[in-house]
Order: structure tokens, then C-alpha cells, then sequence
């Protein structure tokens, strides 16, 4: 299983789309390490350089309503899990995206809105540690530590400890 | 109980609920193409487990980008060709037989009411057009879908959209779903599947039926479905005739799938389409729709007929009935992909290609081509291009470009124009 975890790259826009994520022009590549410099680089939100110190470091992604939206492509995940980030948290996601992310062993986690505008507060150096087991994670900055409770289907949960769908599918069907 | 379409399909496929809530169903067809489907062949080969399920119900295309434009692109059709063969999948659709997917395979006579259907493409929705369940999926299920045949589901709820009134003179399909994704907003149908009823789907052409149903992801949804008719029937009718009598019986049987009286909704949505205008996007979402009347006269610089949506032979001739005895403004650049070899070879026959050329029209080879920005029409930065895709995504078509969402027969004034047109000021076939 993955480790969890770290700091967190904000996103404040809904509606995040696959495109925005990785580009159509890069989905010619056949090996997920080459889609790795081209993460979120056409994405335009406020505040927000794709190419800023500070990305590079990022373990987790908190956003808004509706990521991952859009066209199906897995080049999405795999772009994150390329730079290191393996949990996005936000007020919900498009269905192919969540699931790609389960699949790929990795974490979409849903929190409420009022939630995910109490992460939002943490902003500049906030990292964020995630309690797999026990459904639990914790933001950290300046502001202070605070704890969230999330949940996740009992399927996607054990897509994650089988390290994906795969591994999942191949043992049992 | 009563049920609906998808839980009837759910019931009929399912192979193991893991978890409550989760349901994993077997796949009647697994679709693939070059974009999405290597990564999942090269992960199945490192794995040592190089195998499909079962070569009849793979069927594979290769049509983001074709033919290859570059190394890149001709490594993934190759990847996908070597593979089919290796596995003896007959379907296999290259380069002189290839068309945009989702209207390659419905055209095939792959899709029947009742099947489970998965591809690595988002708008697989659209073959729920003949009542089937077909989901768009990510690179893990669809390599889990060849390998095993199988894939994992929350079971949807349903939201049923009934479509009455008249439609009017200029309105089309294309109008419709643009309506129906604006009230439901781009997320407001995820996890759920949407089902078009009434009169006017009714009198709807599959053709028109597979325009409603391919953008039900442009709303968040699982899959867009209709229930399976006479229409449906007429369509099949060349690949079904040797399993029913006739058509009737195929009617009736197909009848089985349609969702029950009672069966459980979690929205009802009544549209009436009479006094619809023209519905054109604006911005990088496809919920945001307008009148036509509010953004006509803006500028374009190019006009993009084809895709899922509406590169078929019912989208040319309308566009080709606008077009016809009329030149496109010289600041545009036209460019028309008829969907499939067949589509263009109807067209050809129909006079329907000679008219887009005399128009000024660049006629491409079936491919998504500009759609997705790949090929075949890139935009530059700050280019705008009015087009009758499914996706106004920021970058779409090309970094920094705009793109307009709307009808092949909008499109087609618009060209005439270049500058965002109402259909309803032209008369169909030539110059007043
Ligand atoms: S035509 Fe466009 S939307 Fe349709 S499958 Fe091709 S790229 Fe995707």
C-alpha cells in the first residue's frame, strides 16, 4: 500500500478537468514517467503557477466541486501519482476520475463543503496526514492542527490496501 | 418491484456484489482505442498475463489519430494492431475502415438493447442510445475489462428527462441536450444514469437519440439512455433478422428492458421544445448555454463539423441543406470529418461531400481529429472555432483556443456568416 500523505497543493476552482489536468497533446505517450513535467499546466486559477516552487513538493491535492471531470483518461491520476501526489480531497469528483483513482490504488477522498472550506483556511504551508485505517486525517499549519473524519466505500477501500483493481480483480475473478 | 432499464441490466449481469453497494457485472462489449488502451496491453504483457477475456466481444479502433501523424502516434496504433492480431480479435478497425468510435461500432450492429457496454472514453454513454448500459471507464477497468470481462459499479440512480412539445424548425438534438446539461449543470447527473423519454425522443432517429446520449457525461452522467423501439429495431434490423421472426417480435422483446411504470427516479425533468431556440455554449463549460439570439455575430475563425456527436450521415445532410448553393465566409476555415468510411461514402453518394466543397469546406478522413486538439484542426491561442463536438474545455482544441458547442446546422451559417448564426433566418437548400 501507498503512504499518505504530506503537503498539500490548493486548488481553489470547481469543475477541474481531465484536460486541465494532462493535456490531449500528451496522451501519445505510451510510459506514464514521460507525462510527469507536464502536470496542471494548462490549469488557470487564481494564484496558481503550475511551474512555482512549491508544486514539486506537493503530496496531496485539496480542491473544490466536480474534479476530475471530463474525458476518462487515467493519464490523470498516473500524472499525479508521477509527481508523488496519491490523495485528492475535495467536495466531490467525477465518477471515472474517483474511480481511477481507487484503481490505481490511490485516494479521492469527499469531504463537505464546510469542510473543504476549513482546509482552505490552513492555505501556505499546510500539510495534511491521512489515518488510512482509520478513516481519519489531519490538517497542520500555522494555524493549527485540525482533524476531519471522512468515509470511503468498503470497495474502494480494499482496491487501495490491494494495491488497485488489478491486483484486486485478478485474485478474485 | 418496479425497476428501472439500468437496475434490469444490473440484475441480468451481475457476477458478484465484493461489497454492499458495489456490483461488478459482466461485459458483453469491451471497446478500445489507441489513446487509452496500450498503457493497459503493455501493464497486461509486464504482468505476464497477456490474454483478453474473449476476442469476440473485444472490439478495437484506431481513431483519436489516424493515420499517424508521428512516431508517437504510430507507436500506439502499432501497439494495438500487434495486439488484435496477436489475439485474433476480428473487429479491428484500421486505417481505409476506421471512424470515430462510437459511431463505428453502433454502425457495426455491436450494440443491443440490455448489454453491458465499457470503453476507456468517456462518451461511451452514447450507446445507451440503444438501451444498453454503456459507461465510460478509465485505463485500470478497461484492462481489467479484457482480461476478465468484467467491471465494478456502484449501481446509478436514474433521472428521467421527459422531451415533449414540437420541435421547431432549426432546433435539433444537438439544441436539446445543450438545455438538458444546462439545467442539470456539468455535475448534476454523476453517478447517475439518464434516461430520455417522450414523444419527441420517440420520433427521434437513432442518430439523434446517440447525439442526446453522448453528452450525458457532459452533465456528469453514467450513461444517457433511451428505451429500445421500433426505431431501434429498424436500425438493427440487418444484424438481428435471423434471431426474430420479425421486427415486431424484436420490438416486444426488446420491450422487456424498458424501465417499469413505478420504478424509481431520483429526478423527473419535463422539457417542452416548442419555442426552443438554437443553443450555442459560451466559456470552458458545456453547461454554460445560450440562446443563439444572445451571441450571434461573434466571430470565428473556424467551423468544425463531426466527432460522436454529430459526424453522422443525419448531421451532414443538415448542415449540407444549409450549405447548399452558398460559399463560407472567406475569414473562415472550414473543415467537415464525416464519423465512419460509411458516413462518408453516403455523403459522397448523396452529392452531400461535392456541396461542402463547393462550399469552401476541407473534407477530412474520418478521425476525432480537431475535437480533442490532436490533429486535423488545432486552434491557435486565442482562435475561435464554432463546433459541433461535445467538449468547450479551455485548451481543447488547441492552447489557448475557444470553442463554441453547437448544432451541425448552426454551424453551418455560422460558417456562412463567420460569425455565430441563427439557423432559422435560412432557408434550407440553397440562397432565398
Ligand atoms: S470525437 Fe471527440 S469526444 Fe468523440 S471519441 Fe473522439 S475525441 Fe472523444
Amino acid at each position: 500500500m501507498k503512504e499518505f500523505g504530506g503537503k498539500v497543493l490548493f486548488l481553489d476552482r470547481s469543475d477541474i478537468n481531465t484536460d486541465e489536468i494532462i493535456p490531449a497533446k500528451y496522451l501519445t505517450e505510451i510510459s506514464k514517467e514521460a507525462l510527469k513535467p507536464h502536470m496542471l499546466e494548462d490549469l488557470k486559477v487564481e494564484g496558481f503557477d503550475p511551474w512555482a516552487a512549491g508544486v514539486a513538493d506537493a503530496r496531496v491535492i485539496v480542491t473544490r466541486a466536480n474534479f476530475g471531470c471530463g474525458s476518462s483518461r487515467e493519464h490523470a491520476p498516473w500524472v499525479f501519482e508521477m509527481n508523488d501526489i496519491n490523495v485528492v480531497i475535495a467536495s466531490s469528483f467525477a465518477r471515472i476520475f474517483r474511480q481511477n483513482m481507487f484503481n490505481c490504488g490511490m485516494l479521492a477522498i469527499e469531504l463537505p463543503e464546510s469542510a473543504i472550506d476549513r482546509l482552505f483556511s490552513h492555505k501556505e504551508g499546510a500539510k495534511v496526514s491521512v489515518d488510512f485505517e482509520g478513516n481519519k486525517l489531519t490538517i497542520e499549519s500555522a494555524k493549527g492542527k485540525e482533524p476531519f473524519e471522512y468515509s470511503i466505500s468498503g470497495f474502494d477501500k480494499a482496491l487501495v490496501e490491494a494495491g488497485g483493481w488489478v491486483d484486486f480483480a485478478d485474485a478474485r475473478y | 418491484m418496479a425497476m428501472t432499464l439500468s437496475e434490469k441490466v444490473f440484475q441480468a449481469h451481475l457476477r458478484d456484489e465484493p461489497f454492499p453497494g458495489t456490483k461488478v457485472l459482466g461485459i458483453d462489449v469491451v471497446m478500445c482505442h489507441e489513446i487509452t488502451t496500450p498503457i493497459a496491453i503493455n501493464d497486461l504483457v509486464a504482468r505476464g498475463k497477456d490474454r483478453v477475456f474473449d476476442p469476440e466481444k473485444i472490439k478495437v479502433v484506431i481513431d483519436h489519430v489516424t493515420p499517424a501523424k508521428d512516431t508517437k502516434t504510430a507507436q500506439q496504433g502499432k501497439i494495438l494492431r500487434d495486439w488484435a492480431r496477436r489475439h485474433a480479435i476480428r473487429d479491428f478497425f484500421d486505417v481505409g475502415r476506421n471512424g470515430v468510435c462510437h459511431a463505428i461500432f453502433p454502425e457495426s450492429g455491436f450494440i443491443r438493447p440490455g448489454y453491458t457496454v465499457i470503453m476507456g472514453d468517456s462518451h461511451t454513454c452514447t450507446h445507451g442510445a440503444f438501451g444498453a448500459f454503456a459507461a465510460g471507464v478509465g485505463t485500470t477497468d478497461l484492462e481489467v475489462g479484457i482480461l476478465k470481462g468484467v467491471c465494478a459499479f456502484r449501481e446509478p440512480n436514474t433521472i428521467r428527462i421527459n422531451i415533449r412539445g414540437k420541435m421547431p424548425e432549426g432546433v435539433y438534438a444537438k439544441d436539446v441536450i445543450l438545455s438538458v446539461i444546462k439545467k442539470l449543470t456539468v455535475n448534476g447527473a454523476t453517478d447517475c444514469v439518464i434516461e430520455f423519454h417522450g414523444e419527441v425522443v420517440r420520433g427521434m432517429s437513432m442518430e439523434s437519440r446517440m447525439t442526446l446520449c453522448n453528452m450525458a457525461i457532459e452533465a456528469g452522467g453514467t450513461s444517457g439512455v433511451c428505451m429500445p423501439d421500433e426505431v431501434t429495431v429498424e436500425y438493427l434490423w440487418p444484424f438481428i433478422s435471423s434471431e426474430y421472426k420479425d421486427k415486431k417480435a424484436a420490438v416486444s422483446d426488446f420491450r422487456k428492458w424498458w424501465s417499469d411504470e413505478g420504478c424509481e427516479y431520483v429526478m423527473v425533468l419535463d422539457i417542452d421544445v416548442t419555442g426552443m431556440e438554437p443553443q450555442v455554449t459560451h466559456g470552458y463549460k458545456p453547461d454554460q448555454v445560450k440562446d443563439v439570439s444572445m451571441i450571434a455575430g461573434e466571430p470565428v475563425d473556424q467551423v468544425y463539423i463531426g466527432s460522436c456527436t454529430n459526424g453522422r450521415i443525419e448531421d451532414l445532410r443538415v448542415a449540407a441543406a444549409y450549405l447548399k448553393g452558398r460559399t463560407i465566409a472567406p475569414t473562415v476555415r472550414g473543415i467537415v470529418s464525416p464519423a465512419t468510411p460509411k458516413v462518408f461514402r453516403q455523403a459522397d453518394e448523396e452529392g452531400i461531400i461535392k456541396i461542402f466543397m463547393d462550399a469552401g469546406f476541407c473534407v477530412t478522413n474520418p478521425t476525432c481529429g480537431a475535437c480533442l486538439g490532436m490533429s486535423n484542426g488545432v486552434l491557435a491561442p486565442s482562435e475561435v472555432c464554432a463546433s459541433t463536438t461535445n467538449r468547450n474545455f479551455n485548451g481543447r482544441m488547441g492552447k489557448g483556443g475557444m470553442v463554441h458547442l453547437m448544432s451541425p446546422a448552426t454551424a453551418a451559417v455560422t460558417a456562412i456568416e463567420g460569425k455565430i448564426a441563427d439557423p432559422r433566418k435560412y432557408s434550407k437548400g440553397g440562397a432565398k
